[in-house]
């Protein structure tokens, strides 16, 4: 692949004069010595950016694994720890409930999203292209937009004792359901994952509709002819066809939801007890309050490694086939 | 006929239903930023005499003015600069095919799913070394490194698709490859650069993580970096923190309502993308 440029270079330098027998581009010496100079200042446009990126985010990235092998309090004498940091992570009770809570709020900030969103837009197939259909899309990405802080704040306000979910379920006579949403222990954590799911059903939902769109609308003619009824030309035809924007949509909330850190630090700021804390918390908790650099940044690796394992075999599962 | 009316209605109303869900936050925040100070808000009742002023304490109180100028300039620090070395980058490796460019190619892939907690311990203490905290250069210098691999993913993926002949025409005009960069790659990258910019411009003004950790002064962060010291400050004072997060959050909105479609379709092709 990278020598596909020299080539075709060579050629047109080759062009201006006659190709001599049994040799292949007959470049002049100085000339060919300029190409190569040539594509080797390609190297200039990449260099800024790699610069950029290897300063901020490749030299921490080491310095990362770096200090996972130490204990150090970020001033004091750094002490070689070994992979102590990393048995730590998995077998400490409170670090293995943090990263389990990562994983429950994947049931909300992915499942829901992508399951509602399947069956809304299965349900409109096609959004209106009018003033309706360009407003519904303009509402619907509105928690995108706005910084996840806000949807923190909002949400807090809502599901507080006095908000509107309580305020909701008094007025339909279950006064006994209302409480503190995001301060009690069994509640908690679902509530912090519903502001997940609010925040990703729109984007999910508007992707699987752009996605159904481009569906051969005689697949389903051809279905509806081969009597299929409205499920099974659900499962026949929707769901294959959409693999790809499911599989976007999957990797884009996996991600959100392990590396959860705005919604959660605002709404709960953890609590109560370890109930909402989730890694990227822990992190910041860890190195910045309690100054053990080592521990988060082991928890750091084990973060990394665990989007990275969940990622994976969705992209690949989902990928259109190109082998 | 009939049956697809019905099915139009149906379809209508749970675009209603869910348009409905995604407001109400909003809505409720707004009641209860228009009530009484010191009184505590129901969660939805339209207040009989809605103070108005609260929006005006939440904009003093909040130092709206300075946060704008800051996360104005964080944003005019960070966006350009990306965008322009990302484009170098990509035509770099998408167009021009420097050697070894499939090899820094993954080696920026490496960081495209990269949570941003996963580096952020040795970032704060490498700002320190460069005497940055409490800096919004603090702020600018690493999210222009997070956004690389994204950014370079994204801008190589418009270069490889540029016909190779393009250039060779403009090298045969007797232009070098700089003077082809910007009359002739740049101009037909212009809506994928547009893209970019706005996803980049979303990502700098809600950045949280960065803000609150490597900047200590709320007036020096991004606006999403300073809603969170606004809550920890008036946090149970229910109206003023209404009136205040609805105030911070009206710029992003607004610059959205304005460039909304160009906002859908990048925020569409960005989760497509990565």
């Amino acid at each position: 692949m990278t020598t596909a440029p020299s080539r075709v270079t060579a050629q047109r330098a080759g062009l201006s004069r006659p190709a001599r027998p049994g040799r292949p581009t007959p470049v002049p010496p100085r000339r060919r010595r300029w190409l190569r100079l040539a594509r080797w200042s390609g190297w200039l446009w990449v260099l800024p950016a790699l610069l950029m990126y290897a300063i901020f985010v490749l030299r921490p990235l080491a310095l990362t694994f770096q200090y996972s092998l130490y204990h150090w309090n970020g001033i004091g004498v750094a002490r070689w720890a070994g992979l102590e940091n990393y048995v730590t992570v998995f077998t400490d009770r409170d670090l293995l409930k943090i990263v389990g809570n990562a994983f429950v709020l994947i049931i909300f900030f992915s499942f829901i999203p992508v399951g509602l969103g399947l069956v809304i837009a299965a349900l409109v197939r096609r959004i209106s292209s009018g003033p309706f259909g360009t407003a519904v899309r303009t509402i619907l990405f509105l928690p995108q937009v706005i910084p996840l802080v806000a949807a923190g704040i909002a949400w807090s306000w809502l599901l507080s004792s006095t908000g509107l979910v309580n305020q909701l379920l008094r007025g339909i006579g279950l006064d006994g359901l209302a409480r503190a949403w995001l301060g009690e222990f069994d509640t908690a954590l679902p509530s912090v994952g519903l502001i997940g799911a609010w925040v990703l059903l729109g984007l999910c939902t508007i992707l699987l509709i752009t996605g159904m769109s481009k569906i051969d609308p005689a697949l389903y003619e051809s279905a509806r002819l081969d009597g299929a009824g409205p499920i099974r030309e659900f499962l026949a035809i929707t769901l294959p066809s959409l693999r790809q924007e499911i599989g976007v949509c999957l990797t884009v909330t996996v991600i959100a939801a392990l590396a959860s850190f705005d919604i959660v630090y605002i709404a709960t700021g953890g609590g109560p007890g370890l109930q909402t804390t989730v890694p990227g918390l822990e992190i910041y908790r860890l190195a910045f309050a309690q100054r053990q650099v080592g521990l988060a940044s082991a928890l750091g690796v084990v973060l990394m490694a665990l989007v990275l394992i969940c990622v994976l075999p969705i992209q690949r599962l989902t990928r259109e086939d190109k082998g | 006929m009939n049956l697809s009316r019905r099915e139009q209605l149906t379809s209508r109303l749970f675009l209603i239903a869910l348009v409905l869900v995604t407001l109400l936050p909003f809505v409720s925040m707004l009641s209860a930023a228009l009530q009484p100070r010191g009184t505590v808000p129901d969660g939805l009742s339209w207040p009989t005499d809605p103070q108005w002023g609260n929006f005006v304490d939440a904009f003093n109180v909040a130092n709206m003015g300075a946060l704008l100028r800051s996360s104005l300039l964080i944003v005019a620090g960070v966006v350009p600069v990306s965008v322009l070395i990302a484009t170098m980058a990509g035509f770099g490796l998408g167009h021009l095919r420097v050697p070894g460019g499939r090899f820094v190619f993954l080696l920026f892939l490496l960081g495209l799913t990269l949570p941003f907690e996963a580096v952020i311990t040795p970032i704060y203490y490498q700002v320190q070394q460069l005497g940055l905290l409490n800096t919004r250069w603090a702020i600018i210098l690493p999210l222009i490194g997070l956004y690389m691999p994204f950014a370079v993913f994204w801008m190589r993926a418009h270069f490889i698709n540029v016909p190779r002949e393009l250039s060779d025409a403009a090298r045969v005009d007797g232009s070098n490859t700089w003077q082809m960069f910007w009359r002739v790659q740049v101009p037909l990258a212009r809506p994928a650069i547009a893209s970019l910019t706005i996803l980049l411009f979303l990502w700098t003004w809600n950045q949280f993580l960065l803000a609150i950790v490597l900047v200590d002064d709320s007036t020096k962060r991004t606006m999403a970096g300073a809603l969170g010291a606004f809550q920890g400050q008036w946090g149970t004072d229910q109206v003023l923190l209404c009136a205040g997060s609805l105030l911070i959050l009206t710029p992003t909105l607004i610059v959205f309502l304005i460039f909304q479609r160009q906002f859908i379709k990048a925020l569409l092709q960005g989760s497509l993308k990565g």
